[in-house]
């Protein structure tokens, strides 16, 4: 079995990123809400003072003069921790930025359950679901060091509105140097044929070592790192589907509404049936602990996943 | 364009806004009569934003808050010549652009609004804009009264005192009424002055339904050195009509037949006296 070997974590990436774009772009402009020691933006902000406009603890704030400063030609990123931006802003993410079509990228830093013991104040995990729901918006969930470079360049060129969000801590790299990024086109970084994991975010990760794993037991796999949202890839999950016998969706976001419920719905629509599972967070009172400790519960890291996939193709 | 003229062309709209809400039979009939003057000196005397710059960045900007009174800012566009007149009688229809509140899909408006307490955090990215590339052009939003609760408009407001945006220009229309009934029943905001100096505003009164008045204090930007400009324009909701003046039953009230008669036949007399 290899070893994966260990990257950054995505949130330092993206602020390399940034300065990597800024270098040779005055436009970049960076809009934090109190969040530039969380968002790793300090260097940022030294380097560029004039490219950054901090408003403060005003998510709303943030997104609306985000708005304005993207119709005005900027190329806006409005960053924030996942868990307020897209609650606390939601209408204004609604309408100043997707029903004006003005194109903020919007940032949801420590996403998921990434502040694990903050507790749930300081989860995202129904900001797939939410956004799901609005128009005229692309959904980015970041495997790995890789993917969240690619989405934040992409990004940066976007002529529409993109709401990104990863986590903090240290994440494997899943990706070969030499892949390609292209919104709403998943990337299948493991083949395979008796179960496909379909994950997104930090449970990619999971998923490939759960593939791993399951080799051993000589059990093939293929896995999907399905990092646009929206629009879904709905070609590769077509073809993921009719390949392999049994499919698993994996994702760090509550059941409801999230990756595996717009999967289940598009197979559903099409007639493809599929021995299927949703793996994510219930709907329930999230349980107490590190990020990594309530991956164990919900049975979303590699050990809990292999055997998910034996009991669904028993 | 003299002040008889911007007279005129009030008593104008305000027949064209209640014809055009009649046919729809929807819209917001108080507030547009209440802000109307002040969208007329904006347009005729102060933005010079036109169809020909309205593509371009360097020109003044209005986006107006209180989205609701969007009637108002339908036919003052019309009549600048963003899009023919006759658009309007489609307005609240299936499939037209001109629907009960500002969207981008209408020549003329740069942003949508309608849910309130959204417009000026918006205004302020603009400003911000405007000042990072080192454009001398003002941004202008127009906020209703009862929005003043909505809490975002105070974010926006200290962002604005932060960074100095004296370019930015909040006018209130200040007609003491919303949709359930006065507004210092509802929920009080005075004191104003106090509330706007204290977030670092310079603040102005007008009546907002003087003409020459208007055209000054809009035209005296920025009233002090790095402090966001707030323009308190006591207006009077329903204003030119007897029987829809300060009364809240007429937030979206539409007109009868008698009672548009009887509202044209008021105008008109009004004109006579000009």
């Amino acid at each position: 079995m290899n070893k994966l070997e260990l990257g950054k974590a995505n949130l330092e990436v993206f602020s390399e990123t940034l300065i990597e774009l800024a270098k040779n772009d005055k436009d970049i402009v960076v809009v934090t809400s109190d969040s530039r020691g969380s968002g790793k933006l300090t260097p940022f902000g030294q380097q560029f003072p004039d490219q950054i406009v901090e408003v403060g603890i005003a998510e709303q704030n943030l997104v609306g003069i985000a708005a304005g400063l993207a119709a005005s030609g900027k190329k806006v990123f409005a960053v924030s921790p996942a868990c307020f931006l897209t609650a606390r802003s939601f209408e204004q993410i609604k309408n100043d930025v997707c029903y004006s079509d003005h194109p903020v990228n919007l940032i949801g830093i420590s996403a998921g359950v990434s502040y694990g013991a903050l507790g749930s104040t300081h989860h995202s995990l129904h900001d797939l679901a939410a956004l799901r729901a609005v128009n005229n918006l692309s959904i980015i969930v970041p495997a790995d060091n890789f993917e969240t470079r690619e989405s934040i360049r992409l990004a940066a060129e976007l002529p529409s509105p993109v709401y990104i969000r990863f986590g903090k801590r240290a994440i494997e790299h899943v990706h070969k140097p030499d892949d390609k990024l292209e919104l709403g086109k998943a990337n299948i970084i493991h083949e395979g044929g008796d179960v496909a994991f379909i994950a997104t975010g930090e449970t990619v990760v999971q998923s490939l070592m759960a593939a791993q794993q399951l080799e051993q037991k000589g059990v093939s796999c293929r896995v999907v790192s399905m990092h646009t949202i929206k629009p879904l890839d709905i070609e590769t999950l077509a073809q993921t589907a009719t390949k392999c016998k049994a499919l698993i969706t994996v994702e760090e976001h509550m059941v409801n509404g999230g990756l595996g419920e717009a999967c289940a719905g598009y197979l559903m629509l099409t007639g493809i049936c599929v021995p299927f599972k949703i793996v994510g967070i219930p709907d329930e009172y999230t349980v107490p602990g590190k990020q990594l400790d309530i991956f164990k519960h919900y049975g979303m890291t590699a050990e809990k996943l292999a055997d998910a996939a034996l009991q669904l193709i028993s | 364009m003299t002040t008889r003229d911007l007279k005129t062309k009030s008593i104008d709209y305000r027949k064209k806004l209640l014809k055009y809400i009649k046919h729809a039979n929807a819209g917001h009939t108080g507030g547009s009569l209440s802000c109307v003057d002040i969208l007329n000196v904006l347009y005729n005397h102060v933005l010079g934003v036109t169809p020909e710059n309205f593509s371009g960045r360097d020109r003044n900007h209005y986006i107006q808050s209180k989205g609701h009174s969007v009637e108002a800012l339908y036919v003052v566009l019309a009549d600048v010549g963003f899009f023919p007149e006759s658009d309007l009688e489609t307005l609240c229809q299936y499939q037209s652009h001109y629907v009960g509140h500002p969207t981008r899909k209408v020549n003329g408006i740069e942003h949508n609004s309608g849910a309130l307490g959204h417009a000026l955090s918006y205004c302020v990215g603009v400003a911000l804009a405007e000042k990072k590339d080192g454009r001398n052009n003002n941004v202008f939003t127009l906020l209703g009264d009862g929005e003043l609760a909505e809490g975002s408009n105070w974010e926006a407001l200290l962002t604005a005192s932060h960074y100095k945006l004296d370019n930015l220009v909040a006018i209130l229309d200040y007609n003491k009424l919303q949709i359930t009934g006065w507004v210092k029943d509802v929920c009080a905001t005075e004191p104003l002055d106090e509330k706007f100096t204290a977030f670092g505003a310079s603040v102005r009164h007008v009546d907002g339904h003087d003409f020459e008045a208007l055209t000054e204090v809009l035209n005296s930007v920025p009233f002090e050195k790095g402090k966001p400009n707030v323009i308190i324009a006591h207006t009077i909701k329903g204003k030119g009509v007897s029987f829809i003046e300060n009364n809240y039953k007429w937030h979206h009230h539409v007109p009868t037949d008698a009672e548009f008669e009887q509202a044209i036949r008021e105008l008109d007399q009004v004109v006579k006296n000009i």
